[in-house]
């Protein structure tokens, strides 16, 4: 549809005009909401598309970013670190797949969780490798073709670039054959498998992909901040990417990214408020939650549905009630 | 496999739960072009045999084969790319998606590979395809609207062109006919025959309703007790004084 083409375009050009009225901490918060707006995407192909809970986005996130921090250290370019990072996770995420062949819900909740946990203690005590509770400092942004990406500015073009490039390949996915497989296994396992679709292979690609997304973002956080330490990759912000999945719309494409909008930016927002900005934040998600369970992009479908009259008969009606 | 090998071949299949015997010994084929009507009071071992059939449950014995080939112990994916599709009791669409998607996604994992279902077209080619099966079960009309948003009856005909995508030689109907209006049971009764005329696909159908049954079907058999009291055709197993029995009770 062209007014949606004209849309997109409309929201690039806002994203690369964004930072040019900012100071350093605001394209800090925006650069964060790209990394989450990846993470997020990737949790919402196990979550919102493939109906698949999971509580390790987090750790996901924890191992791309302590790869790409030890391997760019070490000399090698951020780019082949990235990809190591999600060719790790895609196989960790494969492995953490296989309890989702046998549980479900709030059972495989609770294995993911456990597994976020594993991963927390893994960084914080293998002192060794990981620098323990110290963290790794002084994590080098890469440069490209001589462009450095060592300003805030350059850096979050850079992640602007590989957040484009990340959403174009997601699109492609959840519009492919593949995605319309994920879909039924998430609505009906049972009968998709009876018409064929392998539901084994595909709950093991919901899981091996939406976690090398988070790789991805943490490959990309780790530079930002240039400074990782395990408390960044806690329970608590798989919690948070979760809330911002629900909270965007689970299973709409530009769900994860307006509710990684929600979660990073408005707190910020809200900052004049002073103490009770955090309660005001709360309190606007509980209602959301409550009053719209499909979140934002659900609700937005609900005003457009309850104001714009259906302009279109639904085909079975105007043949009367015979059917 | 030559002309006389059944499309379906179930041999001496017994299930038993605990002390009970849901299957006796059952034993019979399903030769190409056939639909073949189950049926037997409730308990009787039609939905017990069917699942041993389709892979959801494993026989305690015997064994199933489908054009020649074992398939006891296969994965129901597996059993669906060796030519078997299959209907629920219970309806099996999938709601949030459209009447077109439901179809294509029925025929989608029969085309290509892994990596042509990731970089090829979004529909896999089948939107004309679909679109020729949504217009032969007369659903044309609703090819946009979201399955969960149809009535019953018509969802219940989605349910039913879901199994016939992918080109299937041998259909197993659970109960097609339950919950659905005098009108659309004609309708989804007319499709079938339609359909098994066409293109000589094989039906297995579990069914209450006899005349639902005795109109649709080529030869009928009857199960009592987990084991086959009546085999024949639909006049024939009318006037059989054991499946009278067996129904009314002795």
């Amino acid at each position: 549809m062209p007014y949606r083409m004209i849309l997109i375009l409309l929201g690039i050009v806002a994203l690369v005009l964004a930072p040019l009225s900012q100071g350093n901490y605001g394209i800090y918060v925006l650069c964060s909401w790209l990394i989450f707006s990846i993470a997020a995407m990737g949790l919402n192909l196990t979550l919102g598309y493939a109906g698949q809970v999971s509580l390790a986005q987090a750790a996901f996130m924890g191992i791309g970013a302590y790869t790409t921090a030890l391997m760019t250290m070490a000399g090698v370019h951020w780019i082949f670190a990235a990809a190591a990072s999600m060719g790790l996770c895609f196989l960790v995420g494969l492995g953490l797949g296989y309890p989702a062949l046998r549980v479900q819900h709030h059972l495989l909740a609770f294995v993911t969780l456990a597994f976020n946990t594993l991963v927390f203690l893994v960084l914080r005590n293998e002192e060794w490798l990981t620098g323990g509770s110290f963290g790794i400092v002084g994590i080098p942004r890469p440069s490209f073709f001589g462009i450095e990406t060592t300003k805030q500015l350059s850096f979050y073009y850079f992640t602007l670039v590989v957040f484009l490039i990340v959403a174009v390949l997601f699109y492609g996915v959840v519009r492919s054959p593949w995605g319309r497989a994920f879909k039924a296994l998430r609505e009906n396992p049972i009968r998709a498998n009876s018409l064929g679709v392998d539901i084994r292979r595909m709950t093991l690609l919901a899981f091996a992909i939406g976690s090398a997304l988070g790789g991805l973002a943490g490959a990309l956080a780790a530079p930002l901040v240039q400074f990782i330490d395990p408390p960044a990759f806690a329970l608590v912000h798989s919690l948070k990417l979760l809330l911002m999945v629900m909270v965007g719309g689970a299973g709409y494409f530009f769900g994860p990214m307006l509710g990684a909008a929600l979660v990073t930016v408005l707190p910020e927002f809200l900052r004049f408020t002073e103490g009770y900005y955090l309660m005001i934040y709360a309190t606007t998600v509980l209602v959301l939650m409550v009053v719209c369970p499909t979140g934002l992009i659900g609700l937005g479908k609900r005003m457009v549905a309850r104001f714009r009259p259906q302009r279109v008969e639904r085909g079975d009606l105007k043949q009367g009630a015979q059917l | 496999m030559n002309a006389a090998t059944p499309v379906l071949s179930v041999r001496n299949i017994c299930k038993s739960f605990g002390g009970i015997h849901a299957v006796r010994d059952v034993s019979f084929d399903v030769g190409a072009g056939e639909i073949l009507g189950l049926i037997g009071p409730n308990g009787s071992g039609k939905s017990t045999l069917f699942n041993c059939i389709l892979g959801q449950l494993r026989p305690d014995s015997g064994q199933v084969s489908v054009n020649g080939k074992q398939v006891a112990g296969m994965r129901a994916c597996d059993l669906n790319k060796l030519g078997v599709g299959r209907t629920f009791q219970m309806l099996q669409v999938f709601p949030q998606m459209t009447v077109l998607d439901n179809i294509i996604l029925a025929g989608q994992e029969h085309h290509g590979n892994m990596l042509t279902r990731l970089f090829g077209p979004p529909d896999a080619g089948l939107t004309e395809e679909a679109e020729r099966l949504i217009e032969f079960f007369r659903l044309g009309h609703l090819r946009d609207e979201l399955a969960g948003s149809l009535s019953y009856g018509q969802q219940k005909l989605l349910d039913a062109a879901m199994a016939f995508m992918a080109g299937p030689s041998l259909v197993l109907l659970d109960e097609p006919a339950g919950g659905v209006n005098l009108t659309m049971l004609a309708s989804l009764k007319e499709r079938l025959k339609a359909f098994n005329a066409e293109r000589g696909t094989t039906f297995v159908v579990i069914e209450h309703n006899m005349e639902f049954v005795m109109s649709l079907c080529t030869r009928v058999l009857v199960l009592a007790d987990g084991a086959i009291i009546a085999e024949g055709k639909p006049e024939e197993i009318r006037r059989n004084s054991q499946v009278i029995e067996a129904y009314l009770g002795g």
